[in-house]
């Protein structure tokens, strides 16, 4: 690292201490140690971006590139409408990035999701429309199917050696099939607005739109987030382990309210919060604490990390393997509903198209690493607001579809790039 | 040092496709004591090690556990009875900080959820006890050198409080200092109660902490020597094969002609 000389903070002040008489105490004079304050946060902000720890760095700057830009070719694009719609749309694919993260963080890819997405809505729609099943039976049949689609890959993949890329190449031919094979006779079926599918729809909305509705969401976010860091912060104190100072927490919380509390009032001048992005963004908390909290996170990050060490840990990969791929599916079938809520149909296009490509591209962008082991579930919200943005704004401007893949693909590569750039100073800088 | 042995193998042998990696082979590990595990490239060290850390499942021959035969089939027979394995590529995980490794396969959980503040208190606490020096225990393992990669998996075999620990060429990387400290803590898991299986190309070591030496040539057993009674030259000629040669020839003689 090459500045070195200016962050360390020797203890030049201390005397020199027996390093057996207080060794929790020392800081080693390895370590390179924050400065107080604000400028603190800064330089340790400009190693880590050095040392290739973009974060969600480039996701930000893109995302405000991006607004910039369309908002100069349109006055309408940052009109509350419209991101209300921005917010609205992305769950979908949104939902099929969050099983992918789980997929890439085991440094794999599924390249399933977006026919087993297809495939759900069209097991839903048969299941409740032609056969009058229950509504919310049907939905959990539809999930179900996109589970156990998963479970069959990831067996095909963990203990059969086959390679990912293959497995789910095959499952991308073959579910799409077996969608056009369930649909054949009608084309395409349409789906009642009822159940969990009314929920997910268009008119559908957190608290029937009520003001506060948005206020609470964000309020409940904060509150939770400034709670547990307090907590955590005491818990340490107690335990006499480093923790995070007041100032950072409250920089952290503070962050958070402005932007949550931002978004509310954005969303509540147009319509209110859409319960889709509600599920999708308890979805996220939700497989947010299982990475980062439960040992079963950690188990996926270890064999993200070094299957070989995981493996001698006593950690079973097959069975880590599989059950991702079962997540990665349940998503995907899960985001397939979503979809068909949009417009209440199950078609035969359902799925197709760039769907699988927009996922996979929402998670890298959002800072999710293609080689595994690094990133987190957030990535695919940053990241689906980025494609999200894109796709709405060429459709206020009346692009067509050749130009939306193109920019699409670009992004993507873009993502890619980034990923494998700051891969590689992350390895000269030892933080691989 | 107690009558039976902790771990004992009796006539195990090992096969990979066509090779014989080991040939009734026999090993005793009695609590309190370092066994060093010698031999030279490809007599089986590193294998024998793997069929008792349950990576190689044995082909033929008995495991015993404090008596009793058991099988060892999975890495997780093995940490259950209470054998911790430090192996010489580390196997650590370079995406988790130190924390995350030592408790690896074993996370303390609070209602179900990961209990990092009392993991990361402990893993302090453990770390100094055995003098490690890691400039932080939150950081990734790649950023930390090779020397203190090899103590943090050290530490790692310890956390699951094991009856027998193997180590796996642990001073091959380190330097002076570090390998002092690792030898320190060979003794101190021998005054533990612990046994130790250490495997080491480095004789001063094995002289320096061992109390029995095991050699290993091609797969077989070659000889086990009490530390203290055995020269240097000895444990060389078992390792080699070389029991008959020019050299020990001269020195019997020598040796016959002084005691008389």
């Amino acid at each position: 690292m090459s500045d070195t000389s200016k962050t360390v903070k020797p203890q030049e002040t201390a005397p020199p201490e027996d390093p057996t008489a207080a060794p929790v105490a020392v800081v080693d004079p390895r370590l390179l140690v924050r400065d107080e304050g604000f400028k603190g946060y800064l330089t340790e902000f400009k190693r880590k971006v050095r040392g290739g720890e973009l974060g969600s760095l480039p996701v930000i700057i893109g995302l405000a590139v991006i607004w910039t830009v369309f908002q100069t070719q349109d006055s309408l694009f940052l009109s509350s409408t419209n991101l209300a719609n921005i917010s609205y749309f992305l769950a979908a694919t949104g939902m099929l990035a969050i099983g992918l993260v789980f997929v890439l963080l085991l440094g794999e890819i599924d390249l399933s999701v977006g026919s087993v997405s297809g495939l759900s809505a069209a097991v839903f729609a048969v299941l409740a429309t032609t056969h009058g099943v229950n509504p919310w039976l049907s939905v959990l049949l539809a999930i179900l199917t996109g589970v156990v689609i998963g479970a069959v890959q990831g067996w095909f993949f963990a203990r059969i050696g086959v390679p990912a890329f293959v497995v789910t190449l095959a499952g991308f031919l073959g579910w799409n099939g077996l969608m056009l094979w369930l649909l054949g006779d009608s084309g395409s079926l349409s789906i009642e607005d009822k159940g969990l599918l009314h929920l997910l729809g268009q008119r559908s909305f957190f608290m029937d739109q009520a003001v506060i509705g948005a206020y609470l969401l964000a309020g409940l976010g904060t509150l939770t987030m400034l709670a547990g860091s307090l907590i955590e912060q005491s818990r340490r104190r107690k335990a006499g382990v480093p923790f995070r100072p007041t100032s950072e927490i409250a920089l952290r919380v503070g962050a958070l309210a402005v932007v949550s509390f931002v978004a509310a009032y954005v969303l509540n001048q147009a319509t209110g919060v859409s319960n889709a992005l509600v599920i999708f963004l308890a979805a996220l908390v939700i497989t947010d604490f299982i990475l980062r909290r439960t040992s079963y996170g950690r188990k996926i990050f270890a064999v993200g990390g070094s299957i070989e060490a995981a493996r001698r840990a006593g950690i079973n990969v097959a069975v880590v393997r599989i059950s991702v791929f079962a997540i990665s599916g349940g998503f995907a079938a899960l985001g397939g509903l979503f979809f068909a809520a949009q417009t209440y149909t199950a078609t035969l296009g359902a799925g197709g198209g760039n769907v699988l490509m927009l996922a996979i591209a929402a998670a890298v962008i959002g800072g999710t690493s293609l080689f595994g082991g690094r990133g987190n579930v957030w990535s695919a919200l940053l990241g689906m607001l980025v494609i999200q943005s894109i796709q709405t704004g060429l459709d206020l401007l009346n692009m067509n579809t050749s130009l939306q893949y193109m920019i699409t693909g670009a992004v993507l590569l873009a993502a890619v790039v980034i990923d494998s750039v700051s891969r590689k100073s992350q390895k000269t800088s030892g933080r691989g | 040092m107690s009558a039976t042995p902790v771990l004992a193998l009796r006539g195990v042998s090992k096969r990979f496709g066509a090779v014989q990696a080991l040939t009734d082979v026999d090993l005793e590990v009695h609590a309190g004591e370092v066994v060093a595990l010698v031999g030279d490239n490809g007599a089986g060290k590193s294998t024998l090690v793997k069929t008792i850390a349950g990576v190689h499942p044995i082909d033929e021959g008995t495991i015993e556990w404090e008596g009793a035969p058991v099988s060892i089939n999975r890495p997780n027979d093995a940490q259950g009875l209470g054998v911790a394995t430090v192996y010489q590529d580390l196997a650590l995980c370079d995406n988790l900080d130190v924390v995350g490794n030592l408790y690896l396969g074993r996370e303390l959980r609070r209602g179900g959820v990961l209990d990092e503040v009392t993991m990361e208190q402990r893993s302090r606490e453990l770390l100094n006890t055995l003098s490690i020096r890691i400039p932080s225990v939150r950081i990734p393992i790649a950023s930390l050198s090779g020397g203190q990669r090899q103590v943090v998996a050290i530490a790692r075999a310890l956390i699951g409080e094991p009856k027998v620990v193997i180590l796996d060429e642990p001073t091959a990387a380190l330097g002076v200092e570090q390998t002092a400290q690792v030898l320190d803590l060979v003794e101190r898991l021998r005054e533990r109660g612990l046994g130790v299986i250490l495997i080491s190309h480095n004789m001063a070591d094995v002289k320096a902490v061992a109390d029995t030496v095991h050699v290993l040539r091609l797969g077989k057993n070659n000889g086990s020597f009490p530390v203290k009674d055995t020269s240097h030259e000895e444990i060389i000629a078992a390792i080699t094969g070389a029991t008959d040669n020019a050299v020990t020839r001269r020195q019997g003689r020598r040796s016959t002609e002084a005691a008389k």
